[in-house]
């Protein structure tokens, strides 16, 4: 859920899509956009404290053999929300290995390689320090 | 006082429609796209978002879009709008022990685990205007460096094992929100630093500054700053587990300031807490120094009258909507408040005039 939560816009849905025809669902929950108020820490270890709230964007639905799906992502996203809502429903049904080849892993893959650029940016901004050795001999 | 006055709707109507012709500007140049917003001005953005106490990209850029630039008014709409969405729950606090640091420095240790990294820094430029950005020109990717992930310690967590530094022990007592409940003096500390995260960055640093020039001192020095990713994890009850439902960029600055102990403190150092939604940097280490300056009481220290150290004068005029709100609203009709001046000041007037006739004529 969290790798669907923090999909870019539409790429849940491009996977998804490329990899079957959506089953039918109802709606337990329809798309719903809402806040998330955001805690931290009096010095990142202390007494807890309101930060200030996210977007996001929650539902649930359930398949026509049962199986129940939820979403919460960040943003307003109705459409996002749903495609996830039914990766999460497809997830528990025998469909999982594929769903989980052709959907998660790609975006398992893709979320990776974006944190490892920036970090790899953030190491080529580390500072190497030289010791000023005095010539004096 | 307000009194209902009806008139003036076409003159309303027709300053809206000119206010949206000048938004737009000479329709010779290409007009602004709210992506084009959220990636080239983010500082702007970020801005927004933390005062405006709610963490969406697209909707600050698209309110800086619609408030020509102000940022102020777009903090305004910001907060107009996060007051229309239901509150689905609450976080777990973030752990930005954890964070995918973009930036993060000290000024207190140079050689720490995790090291020096300055990121996408303005420091060290020469602060000379960039005749390049005017003409579009491709930039240059980023230098990268292989590495590989390790971990980045608080730096207050070394001076822990010292017992040099003031701890902060863990307490997940619910915090006060002032979203839902009017701000209240005495505020503990939990209320402060929520006002002072959504506080104005101006005022905040003006206030930060005047704590430098000796306005109640406390020698600050930053201990850490640290900018970058954390997961935000959400207790989802219909699943009856927390999930990660997001990702968010923050600034934490961390200063470790002289303390030189109290009746009930040893001598130590003592830290203020900075941490701001998005790449806020000024006003991370603002919050930090007005969030030390506001702790005179449960450390001990005296009261020596100073504007960071005065709770009520800091909270309550914090907040730039607030702020702007009863600034601004002098400027809305107030004819039936002026006449009743009016007339008193021609009483007023009157009887004087009368009086220094009556001595002129005994």
């Amino acid at each position: 859920m969290s790798l669907l939560a923090k999909a870019p816009e539409g790429r849940v849905a491009q996977l998804l899509d490329a990899t079957m025809k959506r089953p039918d669902f109802s709606w337990l929950r329809a798309p719903e956009v809402g806040s998330t108020m955001v805690r931290g820490r009096a010095g990142a270890t202390g007494a807890s404290f309101n930060l200030g709230e996210i977007t996001v964007t929650r539902c649930a639905l359930k398949l026509s053999d049962g199986t129940i799906g939820h979403a919460y992502v960040q943003g307003r996203r109705k459409a996002d929300a749903e495609a996830a809502a039914l990766v999460d429903a497809l997830m528990q049904t025998d469909l999982e290995p594929s769903i989980q080849q052709a959907v998660l892993d790609p975006l398992n893959t893709e979320h990776a390689a974006h944190k490892k650029t920036r970090a790899q940016k953030a190491a080529a901004t580390k500072v190497e320090f030289f010791t000023m050795v005095r010539g004096e001999d | 006082m307000y009194v209902a006055v009806k008139g003036g709707e076409a003159a309303i109507e027709n300053a809206h429609a000119w206010l949206a012709e000048e938004r737009r500007g000479d329709k010779s140049v290409a007009e602004l796209s709210v992506a084009q917003i959220r990636e080239q001005l983010a500082l702007a953005v970020n801005r927004v978002m933390a005062e405006g106490s709610l963490y969406d990209p697209d909707l600050a850029a698209l309110a800086i879009k619609q408030a020509r630039g102000d940022l102020i008014e777009a903090i305004f709409l910001i907060r107009a709008y996060r007051t229309t969405l239901p509150r689905f729950g609450v976080s777990e606090p973030i752990d930005t022990g954890a964070m995918d640091c973009d930036r993060r420095i000290s000024a207190t240790f140079k050689d720490l685990p995790g090291g020096q990294v300055l990121g996408p820094t303005f420091d060290y430029t020469h602060r000379l205007l960039d005749f390049k950005l005017a003409a579009d020109g491709e930039v240059p990717a980023a230098p990268v460096r292989d590495t590989s992930p390790a971990p980045v310690p608080h730096v207050a967590e070394f001076l822990n094992d010292e017992g040099l530094m003031e701890e902060a022990p863990h307490d997940d007592t619910p915090p006060p929100d002032l979203t839902r409940e009017p701000l209240e003096m005495p505020a503990d500390r939990a209320l402060r630093l929520q006002a002072l995260t959504r506080s104005d960055e101006g005022f905040t640093l003006g206030l930060a500054y005047s704590t430098q020039r000796g306005y109640a001192r406390n020698h600050a020095f930053v201990g850490e700053l640290r900018i970058g990713a954390v997961p935000v994890e959400m207790d989802i009850p219909e699943l009856g587990f927390s999930v990660e439902i997001g990702e968010i960029t923050v600034t934490e600055c961390e200063t470790v300031n002289q303390f030189q102990g109290s009746k009930t403190e040893p001598p130590q150092f003592t830290r203020g807490y900075g941490l701001v939604f998005g790449q806020t940097e000024r006003k991370a280490i603002s919050m930090a120094l007005v969030d030390r300056a506001l702790r005179w009481q449960e450390l001990g220290e005296d009261f020596v009258g100073a504007p960071a150290q005065d709770a009520e004068f800091v909270l309550y005029h914090a907040d730039n909507i607030q702020a702007t709100g009863f600034l601004e609203h002098i400027k809305l009709p107030h004819y039936v408040d002026f006449q009743s001046e009016l007339e008193l000041v021609r009483k007023l007037r009157r009887e004087a005039m009368q009086n220094t006739m009556q001595e002129a004529a005994e």
